[in-house]
């Protein structure tokens, strides 16, 4: 199979612009400045690529509509605040690439007209903020940014990487954008979107790190040829990180219409130790958790809705069967009630008070009350939360319930089937 | 205040630089914090109440407004580091340093917490010490790492 995104990992200096040309690169900027710039987005949008941060939303019509948007300066901006549990696969494109991103950005910057743009790097990467950095100072150096690029009069693009603090809201594009004008992160109210009203409120064209990079490819090798990779509904392919239980975690570049038992046991080399999979948690923590007897779903935006479930950022964790559904969830509700930003209720108090049922029910000391309360808080928060982070912080819990219920009832009646709960009695009393 | 002065003039005095001018004024403070005066200084500066100012810097985990350790021990409590055993690299580093998450050894050189995830779960468990991450713990690997940098084998 051919490889979009990964071809060059581990064979090229990172941030020598003269080994990612020898490789193939920039290819795809100089035969955008040879197009149209309408031409150059029907490429995208032939290619069925979808928003790989996450929300998969079409590329090819949001650059459409960013393009129409007359107002301006517009502004280029890269979500790399990688935070959702069990991502890292945009960690090694900075890494290990930088330049794909780089020319992904420049392509969209030549098309928009925009003259800056930003990479917002979240603050835990700050080692390989350092290989980006050094990446566009040569592509300065080289003439592929700043001004006149290639030597066309008039093309003219800066970028700049920009760091986060620890802020898992910041993944919220809204957020984002308050953070690299120095706020703090909290998201905005929706409508007006980032493409009208984002960066200094002026139209934002904004994706995630491995949306731009597949750009360059595209434009080069055709959008037919990307989309035909993969399946009728998701073009082309998607990095997956594998994590959990499984023999051989890592990052995979995979075709969509793979399989999660594929990935999970022919690239993944099976369970750990022979153990038994008990459930997935698939697209980070604010994804759903469901059992093997779903892993057959074909990795598609298409298939795994109708499933119920959703891609988000291609993290797959593989949770054995030494592990209890109730603990894991604690865990993961510790985490949106650490990261919760404040600014709604729902999500605020909601995250704070499941993990205070949640607390009793591995105590051994939650009742039916409680274990009702959590679920109508969950239906609450996804209704009502202010941004998709209070949204989706209860997916976790919504598919633990609706695959292990059993579990959850033998806990208020003081068992954990896997022991790893105390059941000391304490909380709550 | 020379060193404050000269970080500000490097990102042109602009408040939209905040995060990244308190982000370096942190490393260089060999505190791994941000002193009161300093964002008093950076406050006045850049012509914004104090309170604004620390409302961002305790908004972000990154920041400290208490002086801690040379080295902050991050563990990460994630669900793929938590499935992996992190639980036991937790306390470990507690038996080891003699610290509770939060605390900070008496020689200030470690400061233990616990951490969202960073991406390493390819290696998980994982930690983090400064820039640089550890994953795959073992006991014995824990001790050789906790002891090079009492070594004082890293800078930084």
């Amino acid at each position: 199979m051919d490889k979009v995104l990964s071809a060059r990992f581990g064979k090229i200096k990172p941030d020598s612009i003269e080994e990612y040309i020898q490789a193939g690169g920039y290819e795809g900027l100089k035969k955008t400045m040879s197009m149209e710039h309408l031409d150059a987005i029907e490429e995208i949008k032939k290619a069925n690529l979808f928003g790989r941060g996450g929300a998969a939303y079409p590329t090819g019509i949001k650059w459409e509509q960013a393009y129409a948007i007359q107002r301006g300066p517009k502004y280029m901006v890269c979500n790399a605040d990688e935070g959702e549990p069990g991502t890292f696969k945009d960690k090694h494109i900075l890494s290990e690439d930088p330049f794909e991103l780089i020319e992904g950005m420049t392509i969209g910057a030549y098309i928009m007209g925009a003259k800056e743009g930003y990479i917002y790097i979240r603050g835990e990467y700050a080692a390989i903020q350092k290989i980006v950095k050094s990446a566009i100072e040569n592509a300065k150096k080289a003439g592929y940014l700043g001004k006149n690029i290639l030597g066309r009069e008039g093309f003219d693009f800066e970028l700049k990487v920009v760091s986060g603090a620890g802020a898992y809201v910041c993944g919220e594009n809204t957020a984002l954008v308050e953070s690299i004008e120095g706020k703090t992160g909290r998201p905005r109210q929706k409508p007006p979107y980032i493409k009208n009203c984002g960066l200094y409120q002026m139209p934002t064209i904004l994706n995630n790190v491995e949306t731009y990079s597949c750009i360059p490819w595209i434009i080069k090798d055709g959008g037919e040829k990307f989309s035909s990779m993969g399946t009728e509904f998701s073009g082309g392919t998607k990095l997956m990180c594998l994590s959990g239980n499984v023999n051989n975690r890592g990052v995979y570049e995979i075709p969509f219409g793979t399989t999660l038992r594929e990935l999970i046991f022919n690239l993944g080399g099976g369970m750990k130790d022979g153990r038994k999979l008990k459930f997935v948690h698939l697209g980070g923590s604010s994804g759903s958790c469901f059992p093997e007897s779903m892993i057959d779903t074909k990795i598609c935006y298409y298939d795994l809705k109708k499933a119920g479930f959703s891609l988000g950022s291609g993290a797959v964790l593989v949770v054995d069967d030494t592990h209890c559904a109730v603990d894991y969830l604690k865990t993961v509700m510790e985490f949106f009630e650490e990261e919760s930003c404040g600014k709604c209720t729902p999500c605020r108090e909601g995250n704070h008070r499941l993990v205070e049922i949640l607390d009793k029910m591995t105590e051994g000391t939650a009742t039916m009350a409680d274990f009702n309360k959590m679920k109508s808080l969950a239906q609450t928060m996804k209704t009502t939360s202010f941004c998709g982070l209070g949204q989706s912080a209860p997916m976790p819990l919504i598919t633990l319930v609706k695959y292990f219920e059993e579990e959850f009832l033998e806990h208020i009646n003081g068992k954990c089937r896997a022991g790893v709960c105390s059941m000391s009695g304490k909380a709550g009393k | 205040m020379e060193k404050v002065k000269e970080i500000l003039n490097r990102y042109g005095n602009s408040k939209d630089n905040l995060i990244q001018v308190m982000l370096e004024l942190q490393n260089m403070s060999g505190t791994n914090s941000l002193p009161h005066e300093w964002v008093v200084f950076v406050a006045e500066a850049l012509d914004m109440p104090v309170s604004r100012v620390y409302s961002v810097i305790t908004f972000y985990s990154m920041f400290g407004t208490e002086p801690r350790g040379r080295y902050l021990v991050e563990v990460c409590k994630s669900g793929p580091c938590h499935v992996s055993g992190a639980k036991n690299v937790l306390q470990l580093l507690e038996e080891k340093l003699g610290l509770k998450p939060g605390e900070t050894t008496e020689d200030e050189v470690f400061t233990l917490i616990q951490s969202s995830c960073f991406g390493a779960c390819d290696i998980a468990p994982a930690i983090k010490i400064g820039e640089k991450v550890y994953g795959n713990l073992t006991s014995e690997k824990l001790s050789e790492i906790v002891d090079s940098y009492r070594e004082g084998q890293h800078n930084g």
